[in-house]
């Protein structure tokens, strides 16, 4: 590999790089990183965030010097001659720094100078990037205005224009929905497939990790596997199986049960079952819930049970995934808690919400999902009373709220896409703060604060700015203020956009715990699986519901190619698509 | 899409690249709005704010005229304030009265008109005694000026008829140098230009370079052949230009709609604008290379070079009227230099003992700013 002719692409040697925090403590982000990526093969980094993912890639591209090690990228070693590397590879970041204030041709135009692609090799790449990215029809729009999934397209294509000998992606498909996701990860696998590019991709969604030739599982800075997905998946080899709930109980608590078991190191919903990975393959054990023994389906390993199982032994810190509300909420559980009829809502001439109609009951976990663009976050928007409907009639906790929307305000909690508390402010000053703005004082408040601490683990963390807390603390903070005035419909908007999997399933596992106890939950989420959870989901999209049911209603609308049987993903996509291809026929 | 032994570096490749960058930063600079109205709107706005809103001049004072003696003489000294645009008088009777309005803060000023007025000005020895509220020392003492301005006036009608008068016990020396007519128009106008190149030379930039920080915009743009030189050309360029254009607009508006004189020669005012302009750039870089907030960016900015450019550069106020501490420290604030060549310029001419000491301290400025971006420019992140 390392011949004169043929560098290999990546070579990491012992990688090191600190960090000191304005506080003056001193973070490691890579702690003894090796790596090595083979020319024409597409690698994953994968992990949690803080994992370390993002300084890797940032060192790779000379944007960032290494505290200690060796970096050789197609033969140059990066310290020596930063430029040299920065010249012949392509990088995304994250956040793909397009311009949004330029149209699409002219952010490709600005890297196809800053490249030095003369005008007669851009005659031929443009149309090629055009019909890989389908932007064509967009050429003179602005950056800007294009939609979540687009603009990451748009970013893979500036950094395509000068045919670069290595990419890096960061985390290209963050807070892009399945249907783009899916077009973007065609677009990758057909370079390294067909054009022979060699890829370096990062990512926290473990399904794009099992598609790649080689991986990198990365926690808390150090590596602590390399090698083909196989390998990873090969560690859970007869530890996993599917357990049947019984008729009545909700897949979801039965899985939560499973999950606080010991010798279960995951479990998650999936198609109405629940897949429980056992930490040995050796353990024969019936695994014992309310005191019935839960039948057990022994099924192939995937990569996410690899994966879980190498977390557990690095990350065993016993994840809290229940809470007990002071009060249960009594009431029936037909009642309906939410209810929507016939919601419009219009920007200009353009049509945000279609002619929208369901009902949430109460205690129900219910889904919004769509793509970007679907109509969700506005739909969420109203509900919560933060933007008037322009028809139609909602009901939130039998408050109207074209009419009475503080009364209804009052009786529901928000938790916002982003981390939307004040940041200099400590965990219990924001508490403190919170718990005021919702007219609680006195001993009730101490009590509530005391609650809130004492459920989401957040005593240790007390005196600490929330600006610094470790990414899954904001959201337990967030969670723990909105649930305060101890509201009896909870909003969550993306709230797991981002997270890792441990912390989704703990996240989760709090949502159940909620909802058995008569809080009403709507959610929306980019993650498919996720929708598994909820008891009822709809799918928006263009401003219309395309379909609506418990999951696996939702999921039999799809009918998959091979024998498998479909995923919520699947489905998502099959009901998007047909629904676009409909409407354009029309 | 196999390249792998193409050449990195073309001929030509960093012109292109630079042109490129321009190209893309004059894009984003004519898109957004905000830059649009602090390079072209603000001068403006400014000229018209400062031309006629503000001004320094001391008018229409409110005066007590104490007519004591009731002789033609006494009338003709009196319409000489009667007459000026700078009083507004009010004939009273009695001293008493008088001083009644002018502690009731009613009038700034009495002027008496004594009762041996008409005698006197035949013995040659007349008195008028101006009395001024003292609180505004500044209105004051103008207001004193005035006030020997307007018996000059009426000795001069007399004189003109043929009747020759001693100037009476006022003396008359309230000419100021390259100002006789005491417009504060005119030096403020000219000081207007230093506010101009400061907002879009400094703060402008400061803040389109911390915009890309922010943004991310700089992290997929460092990994491409670009240099960093490259980078802080092509944010200069179209900031210089559109600072040329301030100028232009402020100089052209101070010539036609005030009237002010510009003496120097154009060449001289364009060249050590130039020099002003670089130097303010060379801070904008530096702050933002330094903060890679927009909102920290603003603030600095605003405390570095704004504020400085309005007090202490002597535009608004006279550095030699302050404390000695504080005339040191407007020594470091490149602004002083540029009134003060600004002033020069459009008020005296081309005085060179005074044009190259400071054109020379503000190149020396310039080139140490522009060197310290450009050492402080690196393509790395964190």
């Amino acid at each position: 590999m390392t011949d004169a002719s043929h560098p290999a692409p990546v070579v990491g040697r012992g990688l090191r790089k600190t960090f000191r925090r304005e506080t003056g403590e001193t973070v490691t982000a890579l702690d003894g990183v090796s790596l090595a990526v083979e020319r024409g093969s597409l690698t994953a980094l994968v992990g949690p965030d803080g994992a370390g993912k993002t300084t890797l890639l940032r060192l790779i591209c000379a944007l960032m010097k290494p505290d200690d090690g060796d970096l050789e990228v197609m033969g140059i070693r990066v310290a020596a001659a930063p430029q040299a590397v920065q010249d012949i590879l392509g990088y995304m970041p994250q956040k793909f720094g397009l311009y949004e204030d330029l149209s699409v041709q002219e952010n490709l135009d600005l890297y196809a100078d800053l490249h030095g692609v003369s005008l007669e090799q851009r005659q031929a790449v443009y149309p090629r990037l055009m019909e890989m990215t389908q932007l064509g029809h967009f050429r003179d729009r602005l950056a800007g205005k294009l939609s979540g999934g687009m603009k990451q397209k748009l970013g893979l294509a500036c950094t395509l224009i000068r045919s670069p000998q290595l990419l890096l992606l960061d985390e290209p498909t963050v807070g892009v929905d399945p249907l783009s996701r899916r077009e973007l990860w065609d677009i990758v696998l057909k370079l390294v497939r067909e054009e022979g590019l060699t890829v370096l991709v990062s990512t926290s969604y473990l399904d794009e990790a099992e598609r790649c030739d080689h991986v990198a599982v990365m926690h808390a800075g150090r590596v602590l596997a390399q090698g083909a997905p196989e390998e990873v998946t090969a560690r859970a080899a007869g530890c996993t199986f599917l357990a049947d709930a019984p008729d009545g109980i909700p897949a979801r608590s039965l899985q939560a049960r499973l999950f606080a078991l010991p010798g279960v190191i995951d479990a998650v919903p999936e198609a109405g079952r629940v897949r429980v990975v056992r930490a040995s393959a050796e353990d024969r054990a019936p695994l014992t819930v309310d005191g019935v023994d839960v039948p057990l389906e022994a099924v192939p390993a995937r990569f996410e049970d690899g994966f879980m199982l190498l977390f557990h032994a690095v990350a065993n810190e016993g994840v809290r995934n229940t809470m007990t509300l002071q009060g249960r909420r009594d009431g029936s559980s037909e009642a309906v808690a939410v209810e929507v009829h016939d919601l419009v809502r219009t920007f200009g001439d353009f049509t945000a919400v279609d002619h929208v109609s369901f009902q949430v009951r109460r205690g129900e976990i219910y889904g919004l999902l769509g793509p970007n663009g679907a109509g969700k976050s506005t739909t969420f928007r109203m509900l919560c009373g933060l933007l008037p409907a322009s028809g139609g009639t909602l009901k939130v906790a039998g408050a109207d709220l074209r009419t009475s929307r503080a009364a209804a305000r009052e009786r529901l909690g928000y938790v916002a896409q982003k981390f939307s508390l004040y940041g200099q402010l400590s965990v219990d000053e924001n508490l403190d703060f919170f718990a005021s703005a919702y007219g609680l004082r006195g001993a009730r408040k101490r009590e509530r604060i005391a609650w809130a601490k004492q459920q989401f683990e957040l005593d240790r963390f007390s005196a600490l700015p929330s600006g610094q807390l470790p990414g899954g603390f904001k959201q337990r903070l967030a969670m723990a203020t909105a649930l305060l005035h101890e509201p009896e419909i909870l909003f969550l908007d993306e709230a797991t956009s981002g997270a890792d999997p441990l912390a989704r399933r703990e996240f989760w596992g709090r949502i159940t715990s909620l909802s058995e106890q008569g809080v009403t939950v709507i959610v929306t989420t980019h993650f498919m699986e996720e929708a598994e959870y909820c008891d009822r989901i709809i799918i928006l999209d263009a401003g219309r519901n395309l379909a609506e049911g418990t999951p696996s209603e939702v999921r039999s609308h799809a009918k998959s190619a091979d024998d498998r049987a479909p995923t919520m993903e699947d489905a998502f996509i099959a009901i998007v698509e047909n629904a676009r291809r409909t409407r354009s026929a029309a | 899409m196999n390249a792998d032994d193409r050449p990195t570096v073309r001929p030509g490749g960093a012109l292109r690249r630079i042109a490129a960058l321009i190209r893309k930063e004059t894009y984003q600079l004519l898109r957004d709005p905000s830059s649009v109205a602090i390079g072209i709107v603000m001068p403006l706005l400014l000229l018209v704010l400062f031309g006629y809103g503000l001004n320094l001049d001391v008018k229409n004072v409110p005066v007590a005229l104490v007519m004591e003696d009731t002789s033609s003489d006494a009338r003709g000294a009196a319409s000489g304030f009667e007459l000026s645009e700078y009083f507004d008088t009010v004939t009273v009777k009695t001293m008493a009265e008088a001083e009644r309005l002018l502690l009731a803060k009613t009038v700034n000023a009495i002027v008496r008109i004594p009762s041996d007025f008409a005698r006197r000005v035949e013995l040659g020895s007349a008195e008028i005694q101006v009395i001024v509220h003292g609180t505004d020392a500044n209105t004051a003492r103008i207001s004193l000026g005035y006030a020997q301005g307007a018996v000059g006036t009426w000795l001069a009608r007399e004189a003109a008829r043929g009747r020759l008068l001693a100037p009476a016990s006022i003396s008359i020396e309230n000419r100021l140098w390259f100002n006789e007519a005491n417009e504060s128009t005119y030096f403020l106008v000219p000081g207007l230009i230093v506010l101009v190149m400061t907002l879009i030379g400094a703060l402008l930039t400061a803040l389109v370079v911390a915009r890309e920080w922010e943004r991310g915009t700089f992290e997929a743009l460092f990994v491409t052949p670009v240099r960093s030189v490259e980078v802080l050309l092509g944010k200069t360029v179209p900031y210089f230009v559109l600072g040329m254009i301030g100028l232009a607009l402020s100089v052209i508006g101070s010539l036609l709609l005030f009237g002010v004189p510009l003496r120097g020669s154009v060449l001289v005012l364009t060249g050590v604008s130039i020099l002003y302009l670089l130097v303010a750039l060379g801070i904008g870089l530096v702050i933002s290379s330094a903060m890679k907030s927009q909102f920290l960016a603003s603030q600095i900015c605003m405390v570095v070079t704004f504020l400085p450019a309005m007090m202490l550069s002597g535009f608004m106020f006279d550095l030699r009227s302050m404390p000695w501490v504080i005339q040191l420290v407007t020594y470091v604030f490149p602004a002083r230099y540029f009134v003060s060549l600004l002033q020069t310029l459009f008020l005296a001419g081309n005085v060179w003992s005074v044009i190259l000491p400071n054109a020379a301290v503000l190149a020396a400025m310039a080139t140490l700013l522009m060197g310290l971006a450009v050492r402080l420019t690196r393509k790395r992140i964190g």
